[in-house]
């Protein structure tokens, strides 16, 4: 099976902290792939050092077999590495659909052009209210982002990579923070993506049904390190795992869940 | 949209227009001199907005943009004959030496945090204004000097303030509504993204530096053209072009004005220059109306007090909930209906 991205003995120290210790990873092409570890493992470090905001200290990021370790954000981003983020890192003062046609507008390639007017690009536009749709967020589109409510704002990181519509989707806790209403159709817009051929998603969650719902194989970090890898079978039966993430801390009630599916 | 931008315009053009009107009712020469100064600091001010309140750049030093302009075609007129050549020579010189050290203090300082590019504007302002004090046998020194401008045809000639008014206000609206396309252009919501959330900005795959260099050099450019029609209404250069409190007052009228908009800059020039006028003659009554750099500071915190936005800015802040609150109505309205 063809990887899309991998990581070769990846480290990221912070001072002496080390956040991602010595990390082997591949991620399988067109395969759903979630990443799970209790709060501080360094899932959302991973994943900045697989876009680009940091530089490992030691080891090597693959995209596609090219190595891209000392490639920046952008051009990771223009490679087709999208992603979502934890903490919500949107543009404050512009409106929500302004946000959304930025992401548009990027992946359209228009970027030096300064004589006409934004609105000659309506497809741009439609586009993004279309989007907004799919993650709940028309009607809210005229408001600019800094007045969203922390769930809204997770939304419109959905949809803005959605917008940027790259080949790997890394997805950072997207539901964090949102009503329980509001999660299925935020799953329904991940099942989506899953189903297109041509993406494959890396997603951040806790929520463990959700990631067991959705996953082909489950990468789990503790303490910076890789645990285990494997479908979500393998983990749920992996005893290493049980004892040190899923056994430690909620005894039995995820085996159980496990059991009925 | 489309129909909201066309009435916006008409609005613009009939306010160009009446401007076009009034020195027929109002010509008294210390009033044209006073609206000229309010249309090339607008140009200024406006220039100055590109940075501050589009792209999030902060110019300590824009007044040397200006003085750059002033002095190209000072100079240039001073040396050679008074033509219409030479003063056209004058303005391309000036538009060129603009964005050429717009460019170098771009690429120098746009790379690191903001405030280095506030520093080197700084640095250079002061380095031009010495040279401008210093290169004697060329600028003339702190004394300055004055410069022909070239013959007007026929009858313009006996009408120069107004002329020059007219040409000023011309330039003053052309240079808005080309401004103002180039904000609303796809590069234009680009800077703005870039004020907002640089590092967002580039993880969806722009690159932040050829945009901030970008509009540094449209913006000092058109600051050295309001700089070469300061000195052209004045037909007099000197080193006070390249003083701080230039690049201070256009950020007083900006601020007043509405930051991030380009007609606040304008409305803020003219407040600025109204109040220095009348300020200035009340100098007789206390010595503090001299003093403008005090009156700035206390005008400033007012300003960031009462206004954070500027004029232009909480009226449309007033405007944006007017429109909220009709079509929130409207959906009640419709509820109603429907149940
Ligand atoms: N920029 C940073 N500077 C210093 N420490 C950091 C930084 N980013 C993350 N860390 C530390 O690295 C560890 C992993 O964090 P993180 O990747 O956010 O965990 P997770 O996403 O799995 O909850 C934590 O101990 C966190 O405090
Ligand atoms: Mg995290």
């Amino acid at each position: 099976m063809e990887s899309i991205i991998e990581t070769e003995n990846l480290s990221v120290s912070f001072g002496g902290h080390i956040a991602v210790n010595g990390v082997t990873v591949e991620i399988v092409k067109n395969q759903f792939t979630s990443i799970i570890g209790p709060n501080g493992a360094g899932k959302t470090t991973f994943f900045n050092l697989l876009s680009g905001q940091l530089s490992p200290t030691e080891g090597k990021v693959l995209y596609k077999g090219k190595d891209i370790t000392r490639k920046s954000t952008i051009e990771r981003s223009r490679m087709g590495i999208g992603r979502s983020f934890q903490i919500t890192n949107v543009f404050p003062n512009i409106t929500v659909l302004e946000n959304v046609r930025l992401a548009i507008q990027s992946r359209e390639n228009v970027r030096f052009q300064m004589f006409r007017h934004f609105t000659h690009y309506k497809a741009f536009k439609e586009e993004a209210i279309n989007i907004l749709d799919t993650v709940l967020l028309k009607d809210r589109m005229d408001s600019l982002a800094v007045n969203l409510s922390h769930g809204e704002k997770r939304k419109l990181e959905i949809a803005m990579l959605l917008a940027l519509n790259t080949e790997l989707l890394l997805l950072d806790e997207p539901t964090a923070g949102m009503s329980l209403e509001e999660v299925p159709a935020i799953l329904d817009v991940i099942q989506n993506i899953k189903e297109d051929e041509n993406r494959t998603v890396v997603l951040i969650e806790h929520k463990m049904e959700m990631v067991l719902d959705l996953s082909d194989e489950i990468i789990v970090l503790y303490n910076g390190e890789l645990l285990a890898q494997g479908n979500p079978q393998e983990i749920m039966e992996n005893e290493t795992v049980q004892t040190a993430y899923i056994g430690g801390s909620q005894n039995g009630e995820h085996t159980s869940e496990v059991g009925t599916n | 949209m489309i129909k909201k931008i066309q009435r916006s315009t008409w609005i613009y053009l009939a306010v160009a227009f009446l401007l076009v009107l009034l020195p027929f009712f109002k010509d008294e020469r210390w009033f044209l001199f006073l609206m000229i100064q309010v249309f090339t600091f607008g140009i200024f001010a406006m220039s100055y907005d590109l940075l501050l309140g589009y792209t999030g750049i902060i110019s300590f030093g824009h007044a040397m943009f200006f003085g750059i302009g002033a002095y190209s075609v000072g100079i240039i007129l001073d040396r050679m004959e008074a033509s219409y050549t030479s003063l056209l020579i004058g303005i391309l010189v000036a538009a060129l030496l603009g964005g050429l050290v717009s460019f170098i203090a771009g690429i120098l300082t746009l790379k690191l945090k903001n405030h280095f590019y506030a520093m080197l504007t700084l640095a250079l302002a002061s380095m031009f204004l010495f040279i401008a004090e210093k290169w004697r046998s060329v600028t003339h020194g702190s004394d300055g000097f004055t410069f022909r401008l070239p013959e007007l045809p026929g009858p313009l000639e006996d009408h120069r303030n107004i002329t020059i008014y007219m040409f000023c206000l011309v330039m003053m609206v052309l240079i808005f509504f080309g401004l103002r396309r180039l904000t609303e252009s796809p590069l234009g919501k680009i800077l703005v993204a870039i004020r907002e959330n640089e590092g967002r900005v580039e993880s969806l795959g722009f690159r932040i530096m050829p945009y901030k260099v970008i509009i540094s050099v449209i913006s000092g450019v058109v600051a050295s053209f309001a700089g070469v029609l300061y000195a052209i209404s004045i037909r007099f250069v000197g080193t006070n072009v390249f003083a701080i409190d230039v690049t201070l007052d256009a950020l007083l009228m900006t601020i007043i004005g509405g930051v991030g908009t380009l007609v606040g800059p304008i409305i803020g020039a003219g407040i600025i220059e109204f109040a220095h006028h009348y300020l200035s003659s009340l100098a007789d009554v206390h010595w503090i109306f001299e003093r403008w750099i005090i009156l700035f500071g206390i005008v400033y915190i007012l300003a960031v007090i009462f206004f954070p936005a500027g004029i232009v800015g909480t009226i449309k802040a007033k405007l944006h909930k007017r429109k909220h609150r009709k079509i929130e109505a409207k959906q009640q309205n419709a509820d109603k209906m429907a149940s």
